[in-house]
């Protein structure tokens, strides 16, 4: 049903080559197909749209040198464009404090709950004492789920079977961390919908209640326009630090990621990639842009033309 | 923001006696599909139709137009098979019905299962439930509460064991209880895995011991708010298991699933149940006017 992003920009390419100079014409086709591909990617339409026009003002203000065809400094040109808007740099979760609270939220299955026992297991590698706290209170077997994985990694959970109020039980987990000399906390909570107030209320008490070093919002990089509306709301109510993207196993372009930053302007930390707790990695802003144009394609491009 | 009225104004101004809808309006058009995940293949489809009826039909009123647009989206999308689609139903002559359910991981399975035999029970129906995902943490908890929730037997080997095994045993015992309907978790997989998705195969081979047509239905769950990866996720699922339903979840979020159309297009598979919530009634069956008009009414935010 779709054409790869290489067979539409291989399309979109043809209207420039061998033209001397991108002209305001001959650049419209190709903007045009550079935003389908990057919206088939699942970059929010808008955020598209904006980021075309970027690349519209760039292409009409280079010369275009002779030895250079038009189609590959345009494929320059869109790459620089996003690495930019990726962030630049990679960065760092903030661990200070005594005990650093480190709090996790997003919405319904986006893979909070693994996250959790994966970070847990990569701060402990660091030898750093970690708890992890069990504040969903709604899903079945979420106590459960994150018992299984602090076990298989190797740290203590708080839970409170008999408290059904999250904010509680996680000013206790921060209370027992203290008392056990803990000196990280990584609050797990319930997957909740960006429209649902009184869940959204709930996360913004808890944030309220326990002050935390960092707070994180996971999202799932399959996750399509919606993102944005998303992220903004979690960002309005709760002002996270950074973003963890999930299931980068998958074979998602993983457009989201580039919305999210375009929009809330805050950087992805972590990336997520597979099931085991293992599956962790940092996030390198050049590599997700590679992966939103599926650079391996254009490269092969450039190489044609 | 634009205005829904808006809009339909503006699209039936470029049409209304044209035989050619004009790229700005198309451009419009596409900008409030794609919005929706309909994705960039899809859409273009849909403007080729809209353009091919208005060439046809010549004159086209601006009431009309909104009409058209509907019934275009609407008639891309498979009608399910099971009739007009309000009510929760089962073939008639098959005993056990045998359902699989799959998907990639945090879709939804295990709550829509639990959804689903909330309904069939309080139809009136016998139903088992088989614990097949015996890999993520607590899978096999989470899908037992559900059980308890509805009064229903859950069939479980524990953790670590073999899915293949735990379905062939719910079928079975199915088959001694004289349910009317099995239906068959399964652990989220991403379609990419090559090892998993074979794993769904094997799954369905061992079962197909015990009842030669099971399972009957293959319902693949898709994720409301998940973008146009979900068209590769229904390739492959496809591939792995002849998918013959759709269920779309967390429909009650700001996401309009419009992903759908195209899948449910290509591969003529009918969507038939979405989920509107975490709760045990939030389950609905499919209706594709609704469905559609909640894709057009996103505009008007
Ligand atoms: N393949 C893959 N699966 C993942 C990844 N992260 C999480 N998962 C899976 O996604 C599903 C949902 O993950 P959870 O951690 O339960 O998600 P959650 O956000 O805690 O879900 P709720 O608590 O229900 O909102 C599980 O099957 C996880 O194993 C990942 O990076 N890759
Ligand atoms: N808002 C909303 N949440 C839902 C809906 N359906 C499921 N959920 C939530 O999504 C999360 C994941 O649901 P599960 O049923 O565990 O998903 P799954 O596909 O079985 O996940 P894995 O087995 O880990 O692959 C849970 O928090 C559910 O409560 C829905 O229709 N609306
Ligand atoms: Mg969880
Ligand atoms: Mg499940």
């Amino acid at each position: 049903m779709f054409d790869n992003l290489s067979t539409k920009l291989d399309r979109a390419f043809k209207t420039l080559k061998g033209q001397g100079s991108i002209t305001e014409i001959n650049v419209a086709q190709t903007i045009k197909e550079v935003r389908r591909a990057l919206v088939d990617a699942d970059v929010n339409y808008k955020v598209a749209k904006t980021v075309t026009d970027k690349i519209k003002d760039e292409a009409m203000g280079r010369d275009v040198l002779i030895a250079v065809s038009p189609g590959q400094l345009m494929v320059k040109i869109v790459h620089e464009e996003l690495t930019e808007l990726m962030g630049g740099e990679k960065q760092d979760i903030n661990i200070k404090g005594d005990p650093a609270i480190i709090l996790i939220a997003g919405l319904q299955g986006s893979g909070k709950t693994t996250f959790t026992g994966k970070l847990a297991n990569f701060l402990k590698k660091q030898n750093r004492q970690v708890l992890v706290a069990a504040c969903d209170v709604y899903r079945p077997a979420a106590i459960d789920q994150l018992k299984v994985l602090a076990g298989q990694v190797g740290v203590d959970v708080y839970s409170n079977l008999e408290e059904k109020n999250p904010v509680k039980i996680a000013q206790e987990a921060i209370a027992h961390a203290k008392q056990t000399g803990k000196k990280v906390v990584i609050i797990d909570t319930a997957g909740r919908l960006a429209v649902d107030e009184a869940m959204m209320n709930e996360i913004a008490e808890i944030k309220r209640a326990i002050n935390p070093t960092e707070t994180l919002f996971v999202v799932d990089s399959m996750t399509g326009q919606d993102a944005v509306n998303t992220a903004k709301t979690f960002n309005e109510r709760i002002n996270f630090d950074g973003v963890v993207l999930t299931k980068l196993d998958g074979d998602s372009r993983g457009g989201a990621a580039l919305s999210i930053r375009a929009v809330v302007e805050k950087p992805i930390k972590f990336i997520s990639t597979g099931e085991k707790m293992e599956a962790l990695d940092l996030f390198y802003p050049d590599r997700m842009a590679q992966r939103i144009l599926g650079m391996g394609d254009v490269i092969s491009l450039v190489e044609r033309a | 923001e634009k205005t829904k009225t808006n809009f339909f104004d503006q699209l039936s101004k470029a049409v209304v006696g044209k035989s050619k809808v004009d790229e700005e309006v198309l451009d419009d058009l596409e900008e409030m599909l794609v919005h929706s995940d309909v994705g960039v293949g899809t859409t273009i489809k849909i403007i080729k139709r809209i353009e091919e009826r208005v060439a046809r039909d010549k004159y086209v009123s601006t009431s009309e137009l909104d009409k058209i647009l509907r019934e275009e989206v609407a008639a891309l999308l498979e009608e399910n098979s099971s009739g007009k689609g309000t009510e929760l139903s089962l073939p008639a002559g098959i005993k056990p019905y045998v359902i699989m359910v799959v998907g990639v991981n945090g879709v939804g399975k295990t709550t829509t299962i639990g959804k689903l035999a909330s309904q069939f029970h309080k139809a009136g129906k016998k139903v088992v439930l088989g614990a097949a995902d015996t890999f993520r943490a607590a899978a096999v908890d989470q899908l037992i509460i559900w059980g308890e929730r509805v009064g229903v037997p859950v069939i479980s080997h524990g953790m670590n064991t073999d899915p293949a095994s735990v379905a062939f045993d719910a079928v079975k015992k199915g088959v001694e209880m004289d349910a009317d309907v099995v239906i068959i978790d399964t652990a989220g997989r991403l379609h990419n895995k090559v090892g998993l998705m074979n794993e769904l195969s094997k799954i369905k081979r061992v079962m197909q011991k015990f009842i030669e047509e099971a399972p009957h239905e293959v319902l693949l769950v898709l994720d409301g708010s998940t973008g146009q990866n979900a068209v590769l996720q229904a390739t492959e699922f496809t591939k792995a298991t002849d998918v013959t339903a759709l269920a779309i979840t967390k429909l009650d979020g700001t996401a309009k699933g419009g992903v759908v159309i195209g899948i449910s297009d290509e591969f003529k598979i009918p969507v038939k149940y979405i989920g509107v919530g975490e709760k045990i009634d939030d389950l609905q069956v499919f209706n594709k006017y609704e469905f559609v008009d909640s894709l057009f009414s996103q505009n008007k935010k």
